[in-house]
């Protein structure tokens, strides 16, 4: 018999469909595969059996009945980052601060898969509120990079990128403030799309830093992920954000790309990402990528995007800036964690003894870079300036645009690292996001395709797609037709799990 | 120190904050309803409480509220402008931050003009009016100031959270000498009447739906260096404006010629004295770390809107009341009495129900601002419509009411005992018109005084008040006197 767990989303989607399988058949084996291997890897910090048996029901009820499916991933479970509010299951952004909040209300990016047919199978381990790149920063624990539990599976929505590698769920969806999709997908050898900003609803989406933050899908395949990203993009009127357009057509965009024919794109690689500090065997995989590109028609130029030097540095001060605005909500008097509160402090108090108690290191450190650079006398040469930058990185993406139709660039300058490994070095932990960043700060999409295994360690590398606002099939199909021209999927030469 | 005392030596400066809540049928960035006095928490969503992941959208009626008191108030309308997040921490507001507008409001550059007790007209600068959301309300128990020190505990109510908040700053207002406190009455008095003829605002300070900060500080005349301000909160009436603007000047006037020195702080005013108290000290200025607000996308009203909204700009007050002076023939002094016994808008409304203007302004600058100030309350105030009114009136002139009977039917009406011909029926105050029975009373009364019965049948009509006055006795008033006159004439010709 089939091993459902490792069946793409479109093919257990046709199955369920043509009741050659039921949708509780798929959940129930995703479930059982979580319950085998989660202990090895931690991808989920809440299971939702009842719910997901109960969506797969009323998948399988509707098909019974003659039903036009809901979507074209009906009946297809999915795990979803534990920073996308969920009505009636716990959502805790990987913080102390939320353990046990039960949120009132669905995301519409929940509302939507939930409205498509998409089994949630559970909510997954993220870095605290999404600040960081390896899920050490979660106050749960650690996730573990099914290529090699000892090292990280990116972050910060490495638990996402872990269901997927680790078969425990053949759609995820992740977000991604400065490559938090990407980074993770390109280090455990899985799709991670960051869409354009505003393509995707973030209508309980908890923010993070709310001009950067995009929702977007993680798959394990290219066309999983175009399918994926049809079913949760669209103009959403409860985000001012939200672009009112229709969503790029990114499905047939990946048919197309299928086909392996690039001839007549051009694509730019991005001169600034390499040398110093990415690992060679990193750049090799980059190189011969783009000789692959070349091979399949594509028309290959360097470009150079001068501005991209300073996309980390202002990074650094626009995304905590917004994070202290945004967490300041979080203070023991409305839900979530409350300390001290026994009758004889102040609520000035407990909110203090709280935040101190309920954020991680990470999360403080970054409270306080933005509170500083907000302040008085600081905010022009800090948040001021590195708005300037931004403009400066958009001006250098649209250049480039005007010469190519997508650009190039390994998603991330090293493989996974090993757990604990940067956890002292806030600065080399930052680096993780060095390719990925520019994007979030122009708004332009992006995603990251597995390239192959690195020649020295053995472990997945990712090929970065660049492309202009709300031309997001652009990159699908460059991402599809390098997926097609590779020997099989890269995450298939994943080893199986030891559970202890 | 006496006042005259420190207007010999200073002078007064002003500036004005006011906030007024919309009337908007939904809060500001979602779509709870905005309503005043419901249960507490029952006007609330992920949005206006700020739950995590919830996001903002823009009420657009809020927006054209806000440009329109902007065009009323002469203002330029921005071409472009944003929200700003004011970030600090108080258990009412949900997200810890308030999503207002910053160094781009939406409204810039005005102006007011008041007329004074005495005619005197005073141009008031705008400084800008912009928009933000109000918070939720603490309710601290068991202290004694009501205040958060020395609370027990606190209770938050946020169905308040979230309703849209103009709010109208003034440029300093300088050179009014003595008149300083008046003008800050006129100010508030004359916005809140603009507010009410654009009908954005309910415009009730002992709501909420309109607050005054007042600003003072005192300058050494001949100075021109402004003294250190204070900033006294929420002051709840108009009479209160007057009275807190002009407590700061003796109090900050005695301070100083005492050779002590202006706290910079916030102060609260006592209604019970009038006077106002220190609070929170501004010496260390709050920084509130404003930036554009990420969640929201820029506001460009287009020209062509901005004009379409000056075309629905309602005739101004002052114009208004122009017009009615002129249409309802008054003089100057006249009108005047009229403006200060608040009792325009209320002779208008009477006269648009049908009364002539000169029955509904007797009716309202005596009868009834006699019963407002019997009962201590504002002539606005009283428990009687304009149309209530109007119906007594017409009521007298169609003579089934004498004026006497008809001060009875007002009071009626003021006591709650229905519409004015409800108490007609009630009281059984109605006109006896009945010539039967009339007729029987003037028969009856001719008999009793056969001597004044013979003189008027004699021609000495002159002798009938007495057989009137003892009908009008009779009939316990309810008679119509020149009727029973008529009568009385016609028995003693037959």
């Amino acid at each position: 018999m089939t091993d459902l767990t490792r069946l793409t989303a479109a093919e257990l989607a046709e199955k369920i469909r043509t009741k050659e399988t039921s949708a509780v058949e798929v959940t129930q084996s995703h479930l059982d595969r979580i319950n085998q291997v989660d202990s090895a890897v931690h991808a989920f910090l809440h299971i939702d059996t009842e719910g997901a048996l109960g969506a797969a029901r009323a998948v399988d009820d509707g098909i019974a009945s003659g039903q036009p499916p809901a979507s074209p991933l009906a009946g297809v479970p999915l795990a979803l980052k534990d920073v996308l509010t969920t009505k009636g299951v716990p959502t805790t952004c990987g913080s102390k601060m939320l353990e046990g909040w039960v949120p009132p209300y669905d995301a519409t990016v929940t509302a939507r898969l939930r409205a498509a047919g998409v089994v949630i199978l559970g909510k997954t381990n993220m870095d605290e509120f999404a600040m960081g790149s390896s899920t050490e920063n979660s106050a749960y624990g650690p996730s573990r990079n099914p290529w090699d539990t000892d090292r990280i599976p990116g972050g910060s929505g490495g638990g996402s990128s872990t269901a997927l590698a680790a078969f425990e769920a053949p759609l995820a969806i992740g977000t991604d403030t400065g490559g938090s999709i990407r980074q993770p997908g390109a280090v455990t050898g899985t799709v991670g799309v960051k869409p354009t900003y505003g393509g995707v609803s973030r209508y309980g989406l908890v923010a993070f830093s709310s001009s950067l933050d995009q929702a977007g899908p993680c798959a394990r395949t290219v066309l999983d992920a175009a399918l994926l990203h049809e079913v949760i993009g669209g103009h959403d009127p409860l985000d001012s954000t939200s672009i009112d357009a229709p969503v790029p057509p990114v499905v047939a965009a990946a048919r197309e790309g299928a086909s392996g024919d690039l001839t007549g794109v051009k694509i730019g690689v991005v001169t600034e990402f390499s040398g110093d500090g990415y690992q060679p065997g990193v750049l090799r995989s980059f190189e011969a990528a783009v000789e692959t590109l070349r091979g399949m028609g594509a028309a290959i130029v360097e470009v150079s995007c001068p501005n991209f030097t300073y996309a980390l540095p202002a990074y650094y001060l626009i995304n905590p800036s917004e994070c202290s605005s945004n967490l300041a909500r979080f203070d023991a008097m409305r839900y979530g964690l409350r300390v001290d509160d026994d009758g004889t402090r102040s609520a000035e108090e407990v909110m203090a003894a709280t935040r101190e108690a309920g954020f991680g290191a990470e999360v403080k450190r970054r409270i306080m870079l933005g509170t500083y650079a907000l302040s008085a006398g600081y905010y022009d040469a800090f948040y001021g300036q590195a708005q300037k930058v931004r403009t400066l990185i958009t001006r250098d993406f649209d250049a480039a645009f005007g010469k190519v139709d997508v650009l190039v660039s390994p998603t991330t300058p090293t493989t996974a690292f090993k757990i604990g490994e940067r956890v002292d070095d806030p600065m080399a932990m930052y680096l993780a996001d060095l390719c990925t960043i520019p994007a979030n700060l122009s708004g332009t999409p992006a995603l990251s395709v597995p390239s192959g295994l690195s020649d020295e360690d053995g472990l997945p590398v990712g090929l970065q797609v660049m492309a202009p606002a709300l031309q997001d099939q652009r990159m699908y199909r460059v991402a599809a037709a390098f997926e097609a021209s590779q020997d099989g999927l890269v995450i298939d030469r994943v080893g199986e799990l030891e559970v202890a | 120190m006496a006042y005259d005392e420190v207007l010999s030596r200073f002078d007064p400066v002003l500036g004005l904050e006011v906030h007024v809540e919309l009337n908007t049928n939904t809060k500001m960035f979602c779509g709870c309803r905005n309503e005043f006095g419901g249960e507490p928490n029952t006007q609330v969503c992920p949005t206006c409480l700020g739950l995590p992941g919830s996001l903002p959208v823009l009420n657009a009626v809020a927006v054209e509220s806000a440009m329109r008191i902007g065009l009323a108030l002469n203002c330029e309308i921005a071409e472009w402008c944003r929200f700003a997040r004011k970030n600090y921490f108080y258990p009412d507001m949900p997200k810890n931050f308030q999503t207002s507008q910053y160094d781009e409001p939406i409204a810039f550059d005005g102006y007011l003009d008041l007329e004074l007790d005495d005619g005197e007209i005073v141009r008031v600068g705008i400084e800008r009016a912009h928009m933000e959301e109000d918070t939720g309300k603490s309710l601290h128990v068991g202290g004694a100031t009501g205040r958060i020190h020395g609370a027990e505990h606190s209770l938050l109510d946020y169905n308040r959270a979230g309703v849209p908040l103009i709010e109208i700053v003034t440029k300093t207002i300088e050179g009014t000498g003595a008149r300083a406190p008046e003008v800050a009455r006129a100010y508030v008095t004359a916005l809140r009447d603009l507010l009410r003829a654009l009908g954005v605002s309910d415009v009730r300070m002992d709501q909420g739906s309109l607050r005054c900060d007042a600003n003072v500080s005192l300058k050494p005349l001949g100075r021109k260096e402004f003294g250190t301000r204070t900033e006294t909160k929420n002051v709840n009436s108009l009479r209160s404006v007057e009275r807190a603007v002009r407590y700061e000047m003796t109090r900050q006037g005695a301070v100083l010629a005492g050779g002590g020195e202006i706290v910079q702080e916030t102060r609260h005013f006592q209604e019970a004295d009038g006077s106002t108290s220190a609070g929170r000290r501004k010496e260390t200025s709050e920084d509130y770390r404003y930036f554009p607000e990420p969640d929201l996308v820029p506001i460009a009203p287009s020209r062509e809107w901005v004009e379409k909204l000056r075309g629905t700009l309602p005739e101004m007050p002052w114009e208004r009341r122009k017009r009615i002076q002129a249409d309802w023939s008054l003089s100057d002094a006249e009108f005047r009495d009229l403006v200060n016994a608040g009792a325009v808008e209320l002779v208008a409304s009477t006269v648009d129900a049908g009364a002539s203007s000169a029955e509904a302004r007797s009716w309202w600058v005596s009868y009834l601002t006699q019963q407002a100030n019997n009962r201590e309350v504002e002539l606005a105030e009283l428990p009687i419509t304009p149309a209530q009114v109007a119906r007594v009136i017409s009521l007298v002139a169609e003579g089934k009411l004498t004026n006497k009977l008809a001060r009875s039917v007002v009071d009626g009406v003021l006591a709650g005992e229905g519409e004015p011909d409800e108490v007609v029926d009630k009281r059984g105050l109605a006109v006896v018109s009945d010539d039967g029975a009339l007729t029987a009373a003037v028969d009856e009364a001719l008999a009793a005084n056969p001597d004044i019965a013979e003189k008027i049948r004699g021609g000495k009509v002159a002798a009938a008040g007495k057989i009137v006055g003892d009908v009008m006795k009779a009939t316990k008033g309810q008679a119509d006197a020149k009727r029973v006159r008529e009568l009385v004439i016609e028995r003693c010709t037959v």
